[in-house]
Parts: structure tokens; C-alpha cells; sequence
């Protein structure tokens, strides 16, 4: 990669919302170019940092899944809040993704069925208070907060990945086409 | 396959209309609003007992039923009340007085009472701005509601009182006629005009038709006689005359006037036409609302039979055959377009056909057919009478005549203005007593908006053209509620065929709702401008291109009444998170901080 | 063919097109070897203007490639920023107008709409989804109905009713609330006469309707539009045939 030499690094926050970590794992898939990345890049909160909150302002936050509950929310906000450029990653970010397949079905139905109690006489839905609440559908990231870039795909190969991150990187406007972009 | 099967009762309410009918298919629009009329709605049994009575695919009832919006597939009751929901309604107060009603009968918008008596919702506009707000009983009109009226009508509605025995006061209907012209000012002699037109001859009443310039009322303004020359020189046959009034655009009630008052212009002219282009048999599409004007205007039908001004050898011109049935519409603004109307004729859902073929080679059943609006319609019979050259001295070079104007809104006296073309805006605003105009629509709901430095523009083809609907906005108005009213009223009335109109009315009528909630940034503002782009070159018929013009000419000539709405950060999500986990919070009995969710982070 | 006779030509972005009188715009330009996208065109079928995807500018004025006739010395812009930014924010719409989840639908990689999205470098369906609830109808003993992913095309029901002369499918519906029913007098596939052997049941653009037991036969880098964008097969667009089975694609065309 071609990228001028930078000053300093570039801070990069990930996270999965209502997502698989399928996307993440695919950003893993860049193999030895994470050698290149790691030249360029340092991870601020992610999954891959284990850093719990954004420590501070990023430059990009790459957000995989849709949002489906209220800490979903809560996380999606704080990476908008301090990053300069966010991402919807891939297929459920983009439009809610599998995820939202439960959005034709009513929440409060869902879950009356799913804790009732073996003998179907009561439900007992979990009220503790550490236990995020469903929202009443799974919203695609945009639909939430301001989104600058979307990369689809389910997830968007390594090569896609590599890709964006490249354009982005060194100032382009990121471009994926035919074969790289994939809904899939 | 099984046959399905509706109850005695039903099946014998029914057997009357399809035999009145002769079971013919293309009659299903009328077979339908008949059927409900007598059965109150038609179920899918209903609908398939009909199918295999018409033989014809089950699909076939259901395409055709659900796409009119006066045709139930579930009960809405024996007494379905609808308000007319046009700007002026509003502007006149109607929803104060739907939810008093909705309070008074303890109903939801749409759905029926629980011992199945009544149902309110709203609907598109009735063409009764100028003696609104108005609303629909079983399709026939009521007008000047006020909560008073709205008591009385829910007492008799308790009361199960048959509409019929209702006070006759509710349901009259004024001509409002404040201006009137060469149309609305001249006395009519029945027969005249077509024995005039006779005496001219065929050739020559076409003749005179293209030196007068007559151009189409229904707001297109394509010229009549070049359409009546295409259809007479088109080889198949028989021909047809189809007066369209599906007076559906918001703000217009010119065409119920004429037709309430006016009905021997508007049939004679249909008598010429056929003359002139030898068609045998001619359509008048009522829209659905004007329910109530159909036996008079059936009984004047039979007198024009009795006077020899319909039927065989009319004018004693051997071989000219021509009569007129009349067709109901069922609540779709879409049939006014002329193809669509067709479908409907037809008996089918109303979307609007791929054009050319058009209708003048290709038409009513493939057949070669005139649509003409009521208003022009009106305007041949002064032509046959004085000729095209002295019509043609009247109005401008390119929109000869005079033009009706339905004038409602905010002035001190609504109602029919016409004037020769040409007038101007302000000259309009003055007889009417307008004096604090901020804007005014020209041509309903798919004109143009035109704010206070454009007032001295002119009514005209060549200026401001329309098919007659002048709204008028005083200064006390928010023009983005009346831009929102119109989106709604778009989203509601696409026909549902082209992508761009279908789902690009829905999203511009989300957008506004967002933007009133308060939810809207600069980033919406951008996003109306965009759908517009692509509604208005890329939608199938006159619908979908002018669904966003409303909301662009405000945007541009009002577009203070957006900003004061807009949320000062660049997204706001268009709906409330904290509300979408009330469901999630009620099951779990939660009510601690973490269960709520702030608006911003 | 004379290169300098407007008589049986027109252009499109400055390309010289050959036409045979009654060609569609479309269709001349396919048979030349001229992409224009569409959605709603079927070579088996009559055209029908619905989608707008194809909407090209002819002498200026905006009209559907599909319906509108070849005419010589006709000047067409097809490939253009403008008109393929609107057809982007046409797929957005169909995207957001039902429910479109690729990863788990079997149609991916063969599906026209996604393979159109492709092409034109559509990234989100950017508008606010609708999430409609549509049924799906799996009553059928060889044939699955989804119409969570139906874009109201009507190539089902043309299919059905000039090739099967069967009205199987009509549109019902007006607006946002159109939607395909199915001709029986319960309204389900399993009651009507829906046969595998139809046109109709092979020619759904999208995974609205599918056939039972085929799903995922092909691997993924097989699939139609896998290797070559459809943008990069107008001979595979301008020729193909509702594929049924080997017999029964002899007659009718």
C-alpha cells in the first residue's frame, strides 16, 4: 500500500451490534496485510482491544450489526460521538441483516412465547436490570445515527475490506465495485 | 374446483345486479359498488361468488376490489362515514369534528363498531371545499358539517335511521356560482346546440372545432380537435365518447356544478362529438363521490332519449345511433387519467395503460375513443352554437375561451368563478375577497404554488395552466402543512404500477411526517429534493410527476415553514427509540434507568 | 446495412443502434449488444414499462426504454451520471419496499435486482426500510411463493396469462399496498393451477418465486451473475428464454 507517511496513527474503533462477529472475522482474513494495517492503524475500543469505551476521538469506527436492543443503542451512540468518519460494516449494519428477518413478528409475542415456563402456565421474562431491552424491530445503523460509509456484504470479504480501508486511507472516496461488492 | 359459497340472503341481493348487469365482466366496478351498496361489503367469499358467476379468475374480483378505496373486503358497517380530508377541510376544522364523532360513536379511525353499525376514516377530497368541511355517508355527500351536525348524524346513526329518511337540509348541495361567464351565464336550449352542430355537418364541425382552439379543461389542455380528428380517422370500430368526470383533484368542484346544473351542455357536447367523429355509444365516469348526483342526471338521460337527443336517427340524421350509460367510480384520483379510466370502464383495477397506443386509436375495448372533460365538453356546445371564430376571439391566442375556476380556501366568498383566460391571479383574489393571501394553488394538489409576487401571473395555457382547482392561503396558514396534506394525499392515491411513484410517494410523505415531528434535519430537506428528481421524470403517468410538486415549490417559495421545524444537528433518527422499548419494557416490568432511552447519546 | 441511412438506425450516447421496425428501444439495443438496465423486461414477454429502470432520455424527453418503439434518427441517452443515479435511487426503493436479505435468500447470485445494485454500485438501500409483512406461501407441492421480495414486475403474471393462459397471478392492491395474489378460491398456490411445467413459476427476476429442491445448487462463483456484471451479458439478456424444462421450450417461442 502506497499510503504517505502519516504523522500519526490513524484510531480505529470496532464493535459488533446485533451481528455475528462474522464481519470481524473477515477483517481478521486480511492475514499479513494486518502487518500493513498495524503501520497505519491503532485500535481504540474493539473487540480485538478488549478496550470497554472509547478512550478517545477515533477517525473511524467500523460497526458491524444491526440494532436491536437498547445497549446496542447506547454503544452505536459513543462511536458516533467520537469518531470522525463511521461505518455501517456489512450486510446487518446495512439493513438489519438477518436479524431483522424477526421484524415482522411483534417483540412482546416473541418473548411471552420464548420465556414461558415449561408447562405454558406463565411467563417469566427476565427484569434485571443488566439485561439490555429488545427494541420493538432490528433498525439497519443509518437508521439510528449519521452514517458516512456503508460496506456491505455478509460478510464483505477481505479483499472488499482491504479495499475500503486502502481507499480510505489514503484520502480516496472509497469505491467497491463488480466483484468486490457483494450482498452476500 | 370447489365452488364457494355465500348465503341465501347474500346470493339474492345479488342475482338482481348481475342481471341487471347480464353477467357481463366488464361491468365489475359497477357490479361491485353495487353489490356493496346492497351486502355492505364484499368478502372474499362475496367476491369469489361473484367471480364464478362472471366466470372469471378469483384474482380478478380481488385486483379489482382492492385497489378501489370505496370497496371493503371486511364489514365497515351499515353506516360508513367519511371525511373528506383535503387542505380546506382541514383549514374548515374536520378533524375537531372527526374526533368528536369518534368520541361520540367510540371508534377508531377505520375500524368498525363493535355491534358492526359504523365505521369513520377519512378520505380523499370530495370536491365540497366550498361548502366544507364535508363528509361521505355511504357515498352520499353531506356538507357544512359542524358539531352540531355531527351530533345529529350520530343520533341518527344510533338510531338506525335508513339514510334516505336523514334531514334532506344535510345533504344540499349549492352551485356557489359567484361568477358567471359565457358557460355559466348563458341560458341552455335543449337540442340547439346539436341541431346546430348537425347543420354544420360533420366535416364542418370539426372545421369550426379546430378555428375555435378549444384545448382540453382537464388540465393538459391538449387541443379537442386534434383528438376528435384522430379518433374519426382511426379505422376500427365502434367509437366511443368518454366524459371523464372523475373530478378528483383537490380543490376542484367545477365539474359537480356543471353537472348538477349544467348536465344538458355537458351531454350534448358528448351528442356532437359522437356526430362529429361517428362514435355509437358514449361513457360518463362519475367519480364515486358524486353518488348523489346520478338518478338526476339518469332522469335527464331519459329525457333527452324522450326528445330524440339520444337514441336512434338523433337530430333525424339517418344512421347517427348514439347513446350514453353512466359508470361510478369508486374513490381513485388515478382514474381521472384518462387510460386508467378506461381500465376502469373496463371493469379493472384503474392504472394507467403504456401510452401510444392512445386512446383516440386505442381505447374503451381497443376501440377508437374520445375522453374528454366535462367542462370542455360544455365548451363544444358554444362552439357548435357561434362558431369557432367567434370562440377563438374570447381569451388569449393560445387558451381561447373562458375557464371555470373552483375557488375555496380563505376568501370571503368560495365557489365557481369563470372568467376568460387570461385573468389574473390578483384580480381573481380580489372579487373573491382574498385580501390576505400569502399563496394560492393553482390546478389542486398537482399544480403549482404560487406565492404573493407571483399574483400577477395569469390564468392561462401558456402561464398558469389547471384544470380548475384555485386553493387560497391566508396569512395565518403554514404552507408546510399544506405541502404535508398533499403528500398524503399522493401516497394514498398511487396507483401502485411504477416503482418511482409507488414507494418514492410513501418515502416523501414519511420524510414530511418526519420533519413535522420535529425529527427533520437539513439532511430531509435534501432528501425531498432528491425523490422529486426522480418522481417527476421517471413516474408513469401525470400522478407520479406532479406528486412532488407541491412539496418542491414550498420548499422553494416557503421554505422558512420547513426550517422552523428542522433539528439543529445533522441526524435525527425518525422514530423514538425510548418508545420502540415499551413493548420489550412493559413485559418485563421494568421502569429503571436502563430501560429508557434518551434522544441523544 | 447502410452506415449512413438514419432510415433503420437511431443512437444511443452517440452509438449507432440498427433497428427492424417495431423493435423497442430495448430491445434494438440489446440486440446490439447495448446495455440499458430493466428489470420488468422479459424477451418471452409483452413490455410493460413498470420498473423505470430502463428510463432513457429520447430527444430529450424521459421515456421507458421497454415501451417505447425504435424510430429512426432518434437520439437516446442512456449511460449517463444523471439517469443511473436515478436508477440507483430506484433500487433503493425497491430494496426498502420490501425484504430483501440476500445472505439468506436462494436467488443470491442469480437474482436481477441484486445484480443490477451491483452494476450500479448501489451500497445501501439508503431510505428508511418499510419492513413490510407479507406472507409467504409454501402450499405449493413443487413451487414456493416469498412475496417478502416481490418488486410488483408482473412478469408472474404475464407469464401466466399469454404464455400458461392461465391468470395464476394478478396484482392486486393500489399504492404501497399492491401485491401479487394468487388466482384460487382459498388464494393459495396449492389450490390453483400453478404447474412446474408454467412459465410463471421460472420467471421471477427475484426469489419470489422459486422452485422447491433446486436451492443452492449451484455454488456460489457459478452463479449467473458471478463471474461477468449484468451489465457485461446483454447476449445472455437479449436472448434468453424462460427456462422451463427441455420439453416444454420448444413451442410458444
Amino acid at each position: 500500500m502506497n499510503a504517505p507517511m502519516n504523522p500519526r496513527k490513524l484510531r480505529v474503533t470496532t464493535t459488533s451490534l446485533s451481528g455475528c462477529f462474522g464481519c470481524h472475522m473477515s477483517f481478521l482474513d486480511i492475514d499479513e496485510r494486518l502487518l500493513e494495517l498495524a503501520a497505519l492503524v491503532e485500535f481504540d475500543r474493539s473487540p480485538i482491544t478488549d478496550i470497554k469505551h472509547c478512550s478517545q476521538h477515533c477517525d473511524l469506527a467500523l460497526v458491524e450489526g444491526g440494532v436491536c436492543n437498547a445497549e446496542n443503542v447506547h454503544v452505536l451512540r459513543e462511536l458516533r460521538a467520537n469518531s470522525k468518519i463511521l461505518v455501517a460494516f456489512g450486510a446487518c449494519a446495512v439493513n438489519g441483516g438477518l436479524p431483522a428477518q424477526r421484524n415482522h413478528l411483534d417483540v412482546g409475542k416473541c418473548l411471552s412465547q420464548v420465556y414461558r415456563t415449561p408447562d405454558g402456565s406463565a411467563t417469566a421474562i427476565p427484569d434485571d436490570p443488566e439485561l439490555p431491552l429488545l427494541l420493538d424491530k432490528v433498525y439497519p445503523v443509518n437508521e439510528v445515527v449519521r452514517v458516512d460509509y456503508f460496506l456491505p456484504g455478509c460478510p464483505p470479504s477481505a479483499d472488499t475490506i482491504w479495499k475500503f480501508l486502502t481507499d480510505l486511507l489514503t484520502g480516496r472516496t472509497p469505491r467497491i465495485e463488480h466483484p468486490l461488492l457483494k450482498f452476500d | 374446483m370447489p365452488t364457494v359459497s355465500v348465503s341465501a340472503e347474500i346470493s339474492s341481493l345479488i342475482e338482481p345486479i348481475l342481471q341487471r348487469h347480464a353477467w357481463r365482466a366488464d361491468r365489475l366496478v359497477q357490479i361491485l359498488r353495487e353489490v356493496q351498496e346492497a351486502v355492505d361489503f364484499i368478502s372474499d367469499e362475496t367476491a369469489a361468488h361473484l367471480a364464478e358467476a362472471l366466470k372469471i379468475p378469483y384474482a380478478q374480483v380481488h385486483s379489482t376490489r382492492d385497489f378501489y378505496a370505496f370497496f371493503y373486503r371486511e364489514n365497515r358497517g351499515r353506516y360508513r362515514v367519511l371525511f373528506s380530508d383535503n387542505i380546506t377541510d382541514r383549514m374548515a376544522g374536520n378533524q375537531a369534528l372527526f374526533e368528536h364523532m369518534a368520541k361520540r360513536l367510540k371508534l377508531e379511525p377505520g375500524k368498525v363498531s363493535d355491534d358492526g353499525l359504523v365505521s369513520i376514516d377519512y378520505c380523499s377530497c370530495t370536491g365540497m371545499c366550498d361548502q366544507g368541511p364535508a363528509i361521505l355517508v355511504n357515498n352520499r355527500a353531506i356538507t357544512r358539517m359542524t358539531l352540531r351536525r355531527v351530533d345529529e348524524i350520530c343520533d341518527l346513526i344510533r338510531g338506525q335511521v335508513p339514510l334516505d329518511k336523514w334531514p334532506a337540509e344535510f345533504f344540499r348541495v349549492d352551485d356557489n356560482i359567484r361568477r358567471a361567464d359565457m358557460l355559466l351565464g348563458t341560458p341552455h336550449e335543449p337540442g340547439k346546440a346539436v341541431r346546430a352542430a348537425i347543420a354544420r355537418g360533420r366535416d364542418g364541425m370539426l372545421a369550426e372545432m379546430k378555428l375555435s382552439n378549444l384545448r382540453g379543461r382537464g388540465g393538459a389542455g391538449f387541443t379537442t380537435a386534434v383528438k376528435w380528428e384522430a379518433c374519426r380517422n382511426a379505422t376500427a370500430a365502434p367509437r366511443y365518447i368518454v366524459c371523464n368526470a372523475d373530478e378528483g383533484e383537490p380543490g376542484t368542484f367545477k365539474d359537480r356544478v356543471l353537472l348538477q346544473s349544467y348536465a344538458g351542455r355537458v351531454f350534448e357536447g358528448m351528442v356532437i362529438a359522437a356526430y362529429t367523429v361517428g362514435a355509437s355509444h358514449g361513457f360518463l365516469y362519475l367519480r364515486g363521490e358524486y353518488l348523489y348526483l346520478l338518478q338526476p342526471l339518469e332522469a335527464y338521460l331519459a329525457g333527452m332519449r324522450a326528445a330524440g337527443l339520444l337514441g336512434r336517427d338523433i337530430g333525424g340524421v339517418a344512421g347517427f345511433d348514439f347513446d350514453i350509460e353512466i359508470h361510478l367510480g369508486a374513490g381513485a384520483y388515478v382514474c381521472g387519467e384518462e387510460t386508467a379510466l378506461i381500465e376502469s370502464l373496463e371493469g379493472k383495477a384503474g392504472r394507467p395503460r403504456v401510452r401510444p397506443p392512445f386512446p383516440v386509436t386505442s381505447g374503451y375495448m381497443g376501440k377508437p375513443t374520445v375522453v374528454n372533460n366535462v367542462e370542455t365538453l360544455c365548451k363544444v356546445t358554444e362552439i357548435a352554437l357561434h362558431g369557432g371564430t367567434w370562440y377563438e376571439a374570447i381569451g388569449t391566442k393560445q387558451s381561447t375561451g373562458t375557464k371555470i375556476l373552483s375557488v375555496a380556501g380563505d376568501c370571503a366568498r368560495p365557489g365557481l368563478y369563470e372568467y376568460a383566460f387570461g385573468v389574473r391571479i390578483a384580480q381573481v383574489l380580489e372579487d373573491c375577497g382574498a385580501q390576505d393571501a400569502i399563496a394560492v394553488q393553482v390546478s389542486g394538489a398537482s399544480g403549482v404554488c404560487l406565492s404573493e409576487r407571483e399574483f400577477g401571473r395569469r390564468i392561462a395555457f401558456e402561464d398558469v395552466p389547471t384544470a380548475g382547482s384555485f386553493m387560497i392561503f391566508g396569512k395565518q396558514r403554514d404552507l408546510f402543512e399544506v405541502a404535508r396534506n398533499f403528500a398524503h394525499f399522493f401516497a394514498h392515491e398511487s396507483c401502485g404500477f411504477c416503482t418511482p411513484c409507488r414507494v418514492g410517494t410513501v418515502l416523501m410523505k414519511e420524510i414530511m411526517d418526519k420533519i413535522a415531528d420535529g425529527r427533520g434535519t437539513q439532511y430531509e430537506m435534501n432528501e425531498l429534493l432528491r425523490l422529486q428528481q426522480v418522481l417527476k421524470p421517471g413516474s408513469h403517468c401525470g400522478l407520479g410527476q406532479t406528486a412532488g410538486n407541491a412539496v418542491a415549490d414550498t420548499v422553494q417559495k416557503f421554505r422558512p415553514a420547513y426550517e422552523r421545524r428542522l433539528a439543529e444537528t445533522d441526524f435525527v433518527p425518525a422514530f423514538d427509540l425510548d418508545a420502540a422499548l415499551s413493548r420489550a419494557r412493559e413485559l418485563a416490568g421494568r421502569d429503571d434507568a436502563a430501560a429508557h432511552l434518551g434522544e441523544e447519546a | 446495412m447502410s452506415d449512413t441511412s438514419n432510415a433503420n438506425s437511431f443512437s444511443i450516447d452517440g452509438q449507432r443502434i440498427p433497428f427492424t421496425p417495431g423493435q423497442t428501444i430495448l430491445q434494438a439495443a440489446l440486440a446490439a449488444g447495448v446495455y440499458i438496465p430493466h428489470l420488468c423486461h422479459h424477451p418471452d414477454l409483452k413490455p410493460h414499462g413498470s420498473c423505470k429502470l430502463c428510463t432513457v432520455i429520447v430527444n430529450g424527453r424521459n421515456g421507458s426504454a421497454c415501451t417505447q418503439k425504435a424510430m429512426p434518427g432518434i437520439e437516446v441517452e442512456n449511460n449517463t451520471p444523471t439517469l443511473n443515479d436515478r436508477r440507483r435511487v430506484l433500487l433503493q426503493m425497491l430494496f426498502v419496499e420490501g425484504n430483501h436479505f440476500c445472505p439468506g435468500c436462494e436467488k443470491s447470485g442469480n437474482c436481477q435486482l441484486q445484480a443490477l445494485a451491483y452494476d450500479l454500485e448501489m451500497v445501501s438501500p439508503h431510505f428508511r426500510h418499510a419492513y413490510p409483512v407479507r406472507p409467504i406461501d409454501t402450499t405449493h407441492p413443487d413451487v414456493w411463493l416469498d412475496l417478502n421480495r416481490c418488486i410488483m414486475c408482473e412478469l408472474c403474471v404475464r407469464a401466466s396469462r399469454d404464455i400458461d393462459g392461465k391468470n395464476v397471478f394478478m396484482l392486486a392492491g393500489r399504492g404501497a399496498e399492491s401485491h401479487i395474489v394468487v388466482n384460487s378460491p382459498s388464494g393459495r398456490l396449492g389450490d390453483s393451477a400453478l404447474s412446474i411445467d408454467d412459465a410463471a413459476a421460472h420467471v421471477c427476476p427475484v426469489g419470489a418465486i422459486l422452485v422447491k429442491r433446486v436451492g443452492y445448487a449451484v455454488p456460489i462463483g457459478e452463479r449467473q451473475f458471478d463471474e461477468q456484471p449484468i451489465s457485461r451479458q446483454v447476449d445472455y439478456l437479449a436472448r434468453r428464454h424462460i427456462a422451463i424444462v427441455p420439453a416444454a421450450e420448444t413451442e410458444e417461442r
